[in-house]
């Protein structure tokens, strides 16, 4: 077997610029993929429509013919990524061609208008995006101020009763279904559980805030409650282990028995040298999480009625309104891969052992 | 590689490992009887399956409708209660872990039988192979998996053809395992990197073994208890994915009963007749808890370095 000479150091600039430039041919391909798959539904994008009763064969026709429908996948495909300005469209479905298109493809920030809408398909993601967003770094903030604690002391006191019905908890926050520990907070928080005072549901069982109200702390803080300790759960299980174990690999090492040998508190042992580094892997899985604070959690949203953009796509997969679906999808692949470059480039930052190659 | 009769001989030597083999399991059977939590899930699992299997001895059908006794809370006769339909819930949920338990085994078999070898040939040839399909597992990685997921069903869920008629449980355990291999491939070719450059693998080579045999009889072996891990804890990935896509709508369509379909069902009737929400969910919790357990236990058994950190000798 030929032994590979060790590549020669690169620094983390150029790195990541070839990072970013091997993204793009990555985020094409899959863009391909995507279309293709979205577009070969039987029946087509116009399937939902189609199965109308009120809706006359010609009529279906027309519409295909203004959404560009009737041309081949691949002029579709270049027309989603690059626009048909520099085509004749067949604006009114008559099926002559007679005005210049308008689109201007995704590649100049155009993602057409939404078949449901028929609004602009930025300006729906726009209008979810802030609530996803709103919601997600409240559920990851308390996931970090409730899994690190656990998963250091857990680790510090291995196998004390702290620990035992830690890892306990994790093990059953992993096996809850999300959605099912959805429906089961609704039934003990909404439907069981009054307030003493009014004899009303004691937390909502969904949206945002109260409707026709201001804004009110107490009430967007009662809205959040089981939503974000839905979201929370399984992160909290996940992360507190994935620390747990991190800190005990540690615990383990040399430099920690020498920072002890030299007098150090335990507490400066565990705070300054073990977490420090027990902490690279968590940051990496942490980055690689990042996507969902776009995506959103899709059963979250969908159990407490959250407008956000898990529930988008949810809808427009059911209506099949495929100009937003390819939007999020292709949005959200973006965010996957560039979440994928943080964690590479953190972890390589973080752990100097690490060489990029 | 020309075969000289000498080394030609030394070929019957290696026949020897399946012998060893046999240690190895005993030895990580005897490990893992110690783990109490694997016990546990192990036996909890077993009870899973039997009752699941023996669901025909109901005396209820799971997709005969009895009007007569809908919406019945929990009872000696239904002890999971009847739904708005008056089916016996314990029927459909035993049915129900027939189809769930069937997608999350069918999808650990596609993983392993895609996973594997993108990662041996991977790892064992490196190069431009390694290249390409490293890329192509990357790609796959980033695709927003559930977004996917409920694309693909939502889009087999139209097709009337004979084999992925209406998201069969076939279909459904597809579309997950085409979208599960990545981590299996990764294993599988982390492993081959490190083994092939073993002295045993080299030797393999020396008395001309063909390259499959080296693959499968030399380097595989040396790989199995990770790729078993990751297999077992996939198939508890799979049946919680299999639940939310039918819980969406999108996976195993009624009036097939599956877990996360019985979960769909039970939402609009959920705050007045709760127990059809809690049985099913309770179900997969379980099933899920004690296949991790398994995993846990599993992972400890083929480890031996980390039991010992365990026992605090290392």
């Amino acid at each position: 077997m030929p032994v590979t000479p060790s590549p020669p150091e690169e620094n983390v600039g150029r790195y990541i610029a070839r990072r970013l430039l091997q993204t793009i041919p990555m985020l094409f391909l899959l863009s391909i993929l995507l279309f293709t798959l979205v577009n070969v539904a039987p029946g087509g994008p116009l399937a939902g429509h189609g199965r109308s009763r009120h809706m006359k064969p010609e009529k279906a026709e027309m519409l295909k013919r203004q959404f560009g429908l009737d041309k081949p996948l691949p002029v579709q495909y270049v027309v989603w990524l690059i626009g048909n300005d520099w085509m004749m469209v067949d604006a009114d479905g008559d099926g002559v061609p007679e005005s210049r298109g308008e689109r201007r493809g995704i590649l100049r920030g155009d993602f057409g208008f939404s078949f449901q809408t028929r609004e602009p398909v930025l300006d729906e993601i726009a209008a979810r995006l802030p609530n996803t967003i709103y919601l997600m770094s409240i559920t990851l903030l308390v996931v970090a101020i409730i899994a690190i604690p656990i998963g250091i002391l857990s680790a510090v006191k291995q196998y004390s009763i702290f620990d035992i019905v830690a890892t306990t908890l994790s093990f059953m926050g992993q096996a809850i279904p999300e959605f099912w520990l959805g429906m089961i907070l609704i039934l003990i928080f909404y439907a069981w559980l009054t307030n003493p005072a009014t004899g009303e549901p004691l937390l909502p069982a969904g949206g945002m805030k109260t409707l026709g109200t201001g804004f009110n702390l107490w009430d967007r803080i009662q809205h959040l409650i089981l939503p974000v300790t839905m979201g929370m759960v399984g992160w909290v299980a996940w992360y507190s282990r994935f620390l747990r174990s991190g800190m005990l690999d540690v615990i383990h090492q040399d430099y920690i028995r020498t920072a002890r040998a030299k007098g150090l508190s335990e507490r400066l042992v565990m705070l300054r040298h073990a977490l420090k580094n027990a902490m690279i892997p968590l940051i990496t899985i942490f980055a690689l999480d990042l996507p969902y604070i776009f995506a959103g959690s899709l059963y979250v949203e969908l159990i407490f009625s959250w407008p956000g953009m898990g529930r988008l796509y949810y809808q427009s997969a059911t209506k099949r309104d495929y100009p937003l679906l390819m939007a999020i999808l292709i949005i959200a692949s973006g965010v996957t891969i560039f979440a994928n470059l943080l964690a590479d480039v953190a972890y390589g930052l973080l752990d100097p052992r690490v060489r990029y190659e | 590689m020309s075969e000289t009769p000498q080394e030609a001989g030394k070929v019957v030597q290696w026949e020897a490992p399946a012998q060893a083999h046999e240690t190895m399991a005993s030895m990580v059977w005897g490990r893992f009887r110690r783990h109490p939590g694997a016990i546990a899930g192990a036996i909890m699992l077993t009870i899973i399956i039997l009752g699941v299997l023996l669901a025909p001895l109901s005396p209820y059908d799971p997709e005969t409708s009895d009007l007569t006794n809908r919406l019945e809370p929990p009872s000696l006769q239904h002890p999971f209660g009847t739904d708005q339909l008056g089916r016996d819930m314990l029927t459909r949920c035993l049915y129900g872990g027939r189809v769930s338990l069937t997608v999350g085994f069918l999808v650990v078999v596609i993983t392993l039988v895609i996973g594997i070898p993108v990662g041996a040939i991977s790892g064992f040839f490196g190069g431009w192979i390694d290249n390409v399909l490293m890329r192509i597992t990357d790609a796959a990685l980033s695709l927003p998996a559930l977004m996917v997921l409920i694309l693909l069903s939502a889009i087999l869920r139209e097709v009337d053809l004979p084999i992925v008629e209406r998201n069969n449980v076939l279909t459904i355990a597809g579309v997950i395992g085409i979208l599960s291999w990545m981590t299996v491939a990764r294993l599988v070719r982390a492993s081959f990197l490190t083994i092939r450059e073993q002295e045993f693998v080299v030797a393999a080579h020396c008395i001309g073994t063909s390259n499959l045999r080296v693959m499968s009889r030399h380097i595989l072996p040396n790989a199995v208890g990770p790729i078993i891990v990751e297999a077992t804890l996939e198939m508890g990935y799979a049946i919680m994915e299999e639940a939310g896509l039918s819980f969406l709508g999108f996976g195993i369509q009624p009036p097939t009963p599956s877990w996360g379909n019985l979960l769909n069902s039970a939402w609009e009737h959920m705050i007045k007749h709760p127990w059809l929400a809690i049985f099913p969910g309770l179900m997969i919790f379980l099933t899920i808890i004690s296949i991790n357990y398994i995993g846990d236990g599993l992972r400890d058994a083929f480890d031996p370095h980390k039991v010992l950190q365990k026992l605090g000798e290392v």
